[in-house]
C-alpha cells in the first residue's frame, strides 16, 4: 500500500451519555466481540496499510489496553506498526489536542518521517468495511487534493451529527455544511479522507500558523473552492455510533442475517484483540432467542432479541429483552432487564427491575460482586 | 550461558488409534476438546501457569494441524527470546535417520535440545490428558525428597487398577515396585505418565539405553533407574485428571463439562486454559432455536435444538434439527430436520437434511469392536453425509459419502463406511 493511516479516536460525545464516562467512543464494544476502533483498524490492515497512528486523548485507558499490540490486526511490526499518540508536553507545546487538525499537527513528525505518498484518515467510531485502495484509486483518477468518503444520510433528522456535502456531476464537492441543523443535501461525510502526505503536511502547517484547529472547518470547508475536494460515494453498510440511539441500533443491526453475514462471514474479516475465554454455556432454564452471545457467557435465564458481550452471567429466572449487555456483567437471579444498555463490569443484584420506558435506559450499577 | 531450572518435553507424536476416525487426519493432541480447545492446550497451559517457559513438543504422526495450532506459541505466552515452545520432529542424521520409536527414544533423539538450556530438571508430559496441575508443586516434592525421578500418580478404584501401570510405594512415597497392568494389584496408585527427572539421571539413563529398541519410559527407563537403586518417588495427585484415549472416555469428558458446576471448570479465573482463538464473532441463537445444557463456541449459528451437547466454533445447526448428547467440532454444518443422538462429528463435516444419526439398538462394530463402541456414531474430518440417510450406533464414517454408500438409505448399527475418496476408518 502506498499510504499510512491515521485514526482520530480522541473524541468524546455527550450524546453517549453515561457510556462515555468510562471510555472514548472508539473503545465502545460492538457486536459482542469487537470494539469500534477495530473496524477502522481492520479496514486499514485489510487494505495493506502497514503503519497506523491512533490519535487519542479522552479517557484513553480502555483504548490503550485494547491497542496493546499490533499483532491482533496483523500490521507490520518491524516495518511500520501501530502507534498510539496521546498528547505530550513538549518545549513548544503543553496543551491538549484542541481539534482534529491540531491533533495531527502535534504529531507532524510522524507524517514527516514517513515515506508513503498518501495518508488515509479515518475516525474511530464508524462501523463499516471499506477497501481504502479503491478510494485511493479514485483519488488519483480524479487528481483530487482531498477525497472525502460519503454516504447517504441514514436518517435525515440526524444530519446535524454529520457534515452534509453537495457534489457536482464529476464528484467534486461544491458545498460542505458541518453539522447543520437542517440541510438540503442528503449526502454526508463519513469522516474518512484520502490526501497526499505532503499536501496534508502543508495544509496542517498553514492552519497551525493561523491558529486554526479543526480539519473539517479550517481545511475542508475553507479550501473547498481552492483545492480539488472530491467525494467518493459508498452505499455499503456504514454506521456512526456516537449517540446512544445509534450505538444501540448498530448493535441490534447484527441480529439481521445479512449484516451478520457481511461482517462475520464475508472476506475480509474484522479482527480484534483475542480474549482467552471458554465457550458460552447454557444451563437448564436457559431460553435464548434471536440473540448474539459471546464467549465466556453463562446463561441460566431468558434472553430475547439481545446482544450479550463477553463474560456475561445471567442468573436463574432472569428476563433480558431488547437489551445490550456489555462485557463482564453479572446479573443476579429473577432480574428483568428490558430496552437497556448495561455498562460493562456491572453487578446487578438479584430481583432487580430495569426497563427503558421511553427510549434506551443506561444501567450503571457499582455493586460489590463478591459479598463476604 | 542460558540456564533454565526445569524444561518440559511434551510427547505429542502418537496417533491415538483408539480414537478411530477422529485421529485419521490429525494427531491425538490436536483433536478438539470442550468446544474451542485442543487436547494439547491443557498441558501447554499447565506449563505456562506453572512458570515453565521452555517446552519441546515432540511430533511425528500427522503434525500439520499441531504445528499450525502451536505456531510460535503466542496464545500460551510461549513466544520467548530464550526458550519458549519448540516443535521437535524426527530428523535425518549423518549416519542414520530413524523415526521416534518410543517415548524415551524420542526424548533421547533431542538430547541436544535439552542440553542447550542447561536444566536441573526435565518434566516429561504427554499430550493426551485433560487436567489442571501445578508442576511447580510437584517439583517442590521432588526436591524435598531429594528424588531422582518423581512420578505423578493418581489413586484409582482397586478393581480398575488392573488397567494401569501401578506404583507400589512405601509410607514415605518412595516407589518399591512397579506392576504393569497387574492381575492382582498390590496398590491403587496409577501412573499418570507425568515424570520429573533430575537431568543427570535422565541423561545417563537415556544414553545407557540408547540401543534399546522402542525405548519407552514406563517399560525401560523407570525399571532401569530402579534397578540402579535410584530414588523414585510417587507424587500423589487428587484432582481432576482424565485420559481421553478412547472414544468413550473422550465423549464422557466432554459431557462432564456441561454439568452446572463441572468438576473440571473452564470458567475459573485462576489457572486459565489458553488456546489459539482464531474465530472472533459471537454466536447467534435464532428465534426457533432451543439451547439447553450445552457449550457452544464462537461464531456458531443455531437454528435448531441443542440438548446436552458440546458445539465447536463456527458450527451451523439448521432449522428443525435436534441434537442430543453429541460433540460437534468446528466448521461443521448440519442441515435441516436432522436427528442426532450420541454422535461425535469431527471438523469440517457437512451433514445434509433429514438425516438421522444414532438410531436403533447397540450392535458391536464389525470392524473394530474395541474402538467403535459406547453406542457412539463417529464421523471423521471433512466427511460428507448426504440427505435422507439413517446411521446406526457404534458406526464410523470417513470421507465424502454418497447415497449409494447407504443401501436402503441406511447404515446399520456396527457398520462402517470408508468412502472411495480415501476415507479410512
Amino acid at each position: 500500500m502506498r499510504a499510512i493511516g491515521i485514526i482520530l479516536a480522541g473524541g468524546n460525545s455527550s450524546r453517549m451519555r453515561e457510556l462515555s464516562n468510562k471510555r472514548a467512543v472508539a473503545a465502545m464494544p460492538i457486536a459482542g466481540s469487537y470494539r469500534a476502533v477495530d473496524f477502522a483498524l481492520s479496514n486499514m490492515a485489510n487494505s495493506h496499510i502497514q503503519k497506523v497512528a491512533v490519535l487519542t486523548q479522552y479517557n484513553s485507558r480502555s483504548l490503550n489496553e485494547h491497542l496493546s499490540s499490533s499483532k491482533w490486526w496483523d500490521f507490520g511490526r518491524k516495518q511500520g506498526g501501530l502507534f498510539v499518540f496521546t498528547p505530550t508536553i513538549t518545549r513548544e507545546n503543553s496543551l491538549w489536542y484542541q481539534g482534529t487538525a491540531d491533533a495531527i499537527y502535534q504529531n507532524l513528525t510522524f507524517l514527516k518521517n514517513s515515506h508513503e505518498p498518501y495518508v488515509v484518515i479515518a475516525s474511530g467510531d464508524g462501523v463499516y468495511k471499506l477497501d481504502y485502495n479503491k478510494v485511493l484509486e479514485y483519488h488519483i483518477a480524479k487528481r483530487a487534493d482531498v477525497t472525502v468518503v460519503c454516504t447517504a444520510c441514514p436518517d435525515p433528522s440526524e444530519v446535524e451529527r454529520f457534515g452534509a456535502v453537495c457534489m457536482n456531476d464529476d464528484g467534486r464537492i461544491e458545498e460542505f455544511e458541518e453539522k447543520p441543523i437542517v440541510s438540503s443535501y442528503n449526502t454526508v461525510s463519513t469522516g474518512i479522507y484520502v490526501i497526499r502526505r505532503r499536501q496534508l503536511i502543508e495544509l496542517i502547517e498553514k492552519a497551525a500558523q493561523e491558529g486554526r484547529k479543526d480539519f473539517v472547518n479550517d481545511i475542508l470547508i475553507r479550501y473547498k473552492n481552492l483545492k480539488r475536494i472530491y467525494g467518493y460515494k459508498t452505499d455499503a453498510y456504514w454506521s456512526n455510533i456516537s449517540t446512544v440511539e445509534s450505538y444501540y441500533q448498530t448493535n441490534m443491526d447484527f441480529l439481521k442475517p445479512e449484516i451478520r453475514n457481511y461482517f462475520f462471514r464475508q472476506d475480509p474479516p474484522i479482527k480484534t484483540k483475542i480474549d482467552d475465554l471458554p465457550p458460552a454455556k447454557y444451563n437448564p432454564g436457559a431460553h435464548v432467542s434471536n440473540s448474539l452471545v459471546s464467549s465466556g457467557c453463562i446463561v441460566n435465564g431468558t434472553v430475547e432479541n439481545s446482544v450479550l458481550f463477553r463474560d456475561v452471567f445471567v442468573g436463574n429466572n432472569c428476563v433480558i429483552r431488547n437489551s445490550v449487555i456489555l462485557n463482564d456483567v453479572y446479573i443476579g437471579d429473577n432480574t428483568h432487564i428490558e430496552n437497556c444498555i448495561v455498562e460493562s463490569r456491572d453487578t446487578i443484584r438479584a430481583n432487580s427491575y430495569y426497563c427503558g420506558e421511553s427510549g434506551i435506559r443506561i444501567v450503571v450499577e457499582k455493586n460489590e460482586r463478591y459479598v463476604l | 550461558m542460558i540456564k533454565k531450572e526445569m524444561i518440559a518435553m511434551l510427547l505429542a507424536g502418537g496417533q491415538g488409534s483408539r480414537l478411530g476416525v477422529l485421529t485419521e487426519k490429525v494427531a491425538k493432541p490436536a483433536v478438539a476438546f470442550g468446544g474451542k480447545y485442543r487436547i494439547i492446550d491443557f498441558p501447554l497451559s499447565n506449563c505456562i501457569n506453572s512458570g515453565i517457559d521452555t517446552v519441546g513438543v515432540l511430533t511425528q504422526y500427522r503434525p500439520l494441524r499441531l504445528n499450525a495450532h502451536i505456531g510460535i506459541g503466542i496464545p500460551w505466552d510461549l513466544d520467548r527470546n530464550e526458550g519458549g515452545v519448540t516443535i521437535l520432529p524426527p530428523y535425518e542424521k549423518s549416519t542414520d535417520s530413524e523415526w521416534y520409536t518410543g517415548t524415551a527414544n524420542a526424548v533421547y533423539q533431542n538430547l541436544e535440545y535439552m542440553e542447550q538450556y542447561n536444566p536441573d530438571y526435565v518434566l516429561i508430559l504427554s499430550g493426551d490428558h485433560i487436567y489442571k496441575m501445578d508442576y511447580e508443586i510437584m517439583l517442590d516434592f521432588h526436591k524435598a525428597n531429594r528424588a531422582d525421578v518423581t512420578i505423578a500418580c493418581m489413586p484409582v478404584p482397586i478393581e480398575e487398577a488392573g488397567r494401569f501401570g501401578i506404583m507400589v510405594a512405601d509410607e514415605t512415597g518412595r516407589i518399591t515396585e512397579f506392576e504393569e497392568k497387574p492381575e492382582h494389584p498390590s496398590s491403587n496408585l496409577a501412573s499418570m505418565g507425568i515424570y520429573i527427572f533430575s537431568w543427570p539421571v535422565l541423561k545417563e539413563a537415556l544414553t545407557a539405553l540408547k540401543d534399546q529398541s522402542s525405548c519407552d519410559f514406563g517399560k525401560h527407563i523407570l525399571p532401569y533407574c530402579r534397578e540402579k537403586g535410584q530414588r523414585l518417588f510417587a507424587y500423589e495427585y487428587n484432582s481432576y485428571w482424565k485420559d481421553v484415549g478412547t472414544l468413550g472416555s473422550y465423549w464422557e469428558a466432554n459431557m462432564e463439562l456441561i454439568d452446572i458446576i463441572p468438576e473440571f471448570n473452564l470458567y475459573e479465573e485462576f489457572w486459565k486454559i489458553y488456546t489459539k482463538g482464531d474465530i472472533i464473532p459471537p454466536q447467534y441463537i435464532s428465534s426457533e432455536a432451543v439451547v439447553d445444557r450445552c457449550l457452544i463456541g464462537e461464531g456458531a449459528e443455531i437454528y435448531g435444538e441443542v440438548h446436552d451437547s458440546v458445539i465447536g466454533p463456527n458450527v451451523i445447526i439448521g432449522k428443525g434439527s435436534v441434537i442430543r448428547g453429541s460433540i460437534i467440532m468446528r466448521n461443521t454444518s448440519i442441515g435441516q430436520d436432522v436427528r442426532m443422538d450420541k454422535a461425535i462429528l469431527a471438523e469440517d463435516v457437512v451433514v445434509g437434511d433429514h438425516v438421522e444419526i444414532g438410531f436403533g439398538e447397540e450392535v458391536p462394530n464389525v470392524y473394530k469392536p474395541s474402538v467403535y463402541s459406547f453406542g457412539l456414531a463417529t464421523i471423521g474430518e471433512r466427511s460428507v453425509i448426504p440427505s435422507n440417510v439413517r446411521i446406526g450406533r457404534n458406526t464410523a464414517i470417513s470421507g465424502v459419502t454418497t447415497p449409494e454408500d447407504y443401501p436402503g438409505g441406511e447404515l446399520a448399527g456396527g457398520q462402517v463406511i470408508a468412502a472411495k475418496d480415501g476415507g479410512r476408518v
